[in-house]
């Protein structure tokens, strides 16, 4: 059976978080469906890069190491990709829905004319029946996202094309060695085969890459705000809060659309997603968008003016109230018991 | 000097920020006639850096390229108010249900026909669908080279052009030959406003079928002034094969859609009294929840 490929992000010498968390879900996937797990890792100095992936339990590891070939640009990436994929025929392929994968994979998709899905929430196996046609497809993968605003969950199919091609946002999918000894095999790709001169015409010129600044995924506390904190100073307090409790602030879209927030704080489909011990949601009104990035924390606290707001639906707390009359309070309180 | 010819890919889309209640229908299905239609915002900042170009260089051309149903031809005419030159309408139903790669087949056709182009500048992804697929896919299917996440032209001279490009982590200045495609990001500047000029001169602008749907007074007015007239085409008049096209072109099938239903839990609902203030600190240090 033809197998799933995972295609590795990698940024000085380590693979990416989000492709670690994509293989994680390739092997669990490929384990159900009785294929291989297949990885592919372009850029250059990659001696030794197996280390970092076959413990995932990836059963293949393609490597392109080529001076050329980091940092990514467009074309030479999805040269390989789409000629590897042409000799390899995956069943499956999956993406980061990051910088780099939402710019190569529709351009892969497109020379291969398959089927790609953005910013999955939820990968699964079924079956379809097309009855118009009579026909029973086995063993697709469905491709679950929100869409139109959040007010509806799709699921996407590929019945004919191969791959069946998504990409996922970092923190969807969780991480997991599968087996520190799992030994794959590594296959090293004659480069020149691949990338033809005229796939170099974009060049670098200057590149400036930060260390992120804000580590949401591994807070244990999140304080985070909406369009309804109402202004920049108001979200302040939720700093104030984040910080007394020992907490991150994240944001909605919304929030980080009206300039209350930047963007690396945005959660959600469209942002990072989140399983914190403890959400406190502050003028949230909880678009589904919202909630597929936190709708797996432990305990969520929801304050609202709205009784009626979407959050209080999956919040083990309600308050309904203004922001800043309620996170004040909740300061004092904290202070005054932990004294 | 130089002059380039530019092509804007934009797309109408409802306004999914600002989804009211009244936005699903009781069977669940979407109610499109409660949504505002509007100029995609990150198609807006593409065209800005269109119109940035022409203003730098004066005789550049911008063209809105579209695809969509009639009604589409509004955001041509809002284009046309800031200072795009003309536009292109493919409309026609044999595009109904097409996936982003279908989409991208059909507005590559017309491209195709329309081949004296420098750049063809897109936003990065419309709000109905956040996919952010149709730019690259259509960068694929003509052959040209992409830059991403454009936040700034630096800089333009003759067939070279240099672009600032916002990541998720950082920027990257790089030089792309011309022709080529690229995706603004919302982070470049916003567009500017509706030029009052450009409105009076533009109001009236239609295409053939509005045209036909009017009761326009003044149709000799269509023939005097040629810039009235936008541009309407269909499948007929890109030469596609029609087995790439809408449903049957789309290798994305949706195979169901479920209206979010939110299955409530048992939530303790607090006032903001001092008392219930107290209480939930309490009782989230108990649980070891915080502190």
């Amino acid at each position: 059976m033809n197998s799933i490929f995972v295609y590795c992000e990698i940024e000085e010498g380590q693979i990416a978080e989000v492709s670690q968390e994509l293989m994680t879900k390739g092997r669990s996937l490929a384990t159900e469906l009785g294929c291989n797990l297949e990885a592919l890792a372009i850029g250059h100095g990659l001696e030794g890069i197996e280390k970092q992936i076959f413990p995932y339990g990836v059963d293949v590891l393609y490597v392109a190491d080529d001076k050329r070939l980091y940092p990514y640009t467009t074309l030479p990436h999805t040269a390989v990709i789409i000629k590897l994929f042409q000799e390899q025929k995956p069943q499956i392929a999956l993406m980061g829905a990051s910088s780099v994968g939402r710019d190569l994979g529709p351009r892969v998709s497109s020379a291969l004319h398959s089927g790609l899905t953005a910013d999955c929430t939820s990968l699964v196996i079924g079956s379809h029946e097309d009855k118009k046609a009579g026909k029973v497809y086995d063993n697709l993968l469905y491709q679950i996202r929100p869409a139109f605003g959040g007010n509806i969950i799709a699921t996407i199919i590929n019945p004919d094309c191969r791959p069946q091609m998504a990409t996922v946002r970092e923190g969807v999918m969780k991480k997991e060695i599968f087996d520190p000894k799992y030994k794959g095999k590594l296959v090293k790709l004659d480069v020149s085969k691949y990338v033809s001169d005229t796939d170099f015409v974009v060049e670098i010129i200057e590149r400036h890459m930060e260390k992120r600044k804000v580590n949401m995924t591994a807070a244990p506390i999140i304080v985070s705000g909406g369009y309804g904190v109402g202004s920049k100073e108001n979200f302040r307090l939720l700093y104030e809060l984040a910080e007394v409790l020992g907490g991150e602030v994240g944001a909605s879209r919304a929030a980080v659309d009206a300039g209350y927030a930047g963007h690396e704080r945005q959660i959600g489909q469209t942002g990072v997603t989140v399983r914190p011990k403890l959400y406190i949601a502050c003028g949230i009104s909880g678009q589904i968008q919202h909630r597929a990035g936190m709708d797996q924390s432990a305990q969520i606290i929801a304050i609202n003016t709205d009784p009626e707001a979407p959050i209080n639906a999956i919040a083990d707390y309600v308050i309904t109230g203004d922001v800043s009359e309620v996170i004040p309070k909740m300061i004092k309180y904290y202070k005054k018991n932990t004294k | 000097m130089k002059v380039y010819k530019m092509i804007v890919l934009a797309k109408q889309v409802p306004d999914t920020r600002n989804v009211g209640k009244d936005a699903m229908k009781a069977d669940g299905t979407v109610n499109r006639a409660a949504l505002a239609a509007i100029f995609n915002p990150e198609d807006l900042n593409a065209l800005e850096q269109a119109l940035r170009i022409k203003d730098l260089f004066p005789g550049s051309t911008v063209t809105i390229l579209t695809m969509g149903p009639g009604r589409a031809a509004e955001i041509i005419r809002e284009g046309m108010f800031r200072g795009a030159d003309d536009g292109i309408l493919l409309t026609d139903r044999a595009f109904a249900g097409s996936d982003t790669l279908a989409t991208s087949y059909a507005l590559s056709r017309v491209l195709m026909k329309v081949k004296d182009f420098d750049l063809i500048i897109a936003g990065r992804q419309a709000i109905d669908g956040d996919t952010a697929q149709v730019g690259p896919q259509v960068a694929e299917k003509l052959g040209l080279p992409q830059v991403t996440y454009v936040e700034e032209v630096q800089k333009l001279d003759h067939n070279k052009i240099y672009l600032k490009r916002r990541l998720q982590n950082g920027v990257e200045v790089v030089s792309c030959p011309l022709p080529m495609l690229m995706t603004v990001n919302g982070s470049a500047p916003a567009c500017r406003a509706r030029n009052a000029k450009l409105l009076m001169k533009y109001k009236h602008a239609k295409t053939v079928t509005e045209l036909q749907n009017s009761n326009e007074d003044y149709l000799h007015l269509y023939n005097d002034r040629p810039y009235l007239n936008i541009a309407e085409w269909t499948v007929n008049d890109i030469e596609a094969d029609q087995q790439e096209l809408g449903l049957t072109g789309s290798p994305t099938k949706v195979k169901t859609i479920e209206n979010v239903v939110l299955q409530a839990k048992e939530a303790k609902v607090l006032s903001t009294s001092e008392a219930d203030m107290e209480d939930l600190m309490k009782e989230l240090l108990a649980s070891h929840t915080i502190g």
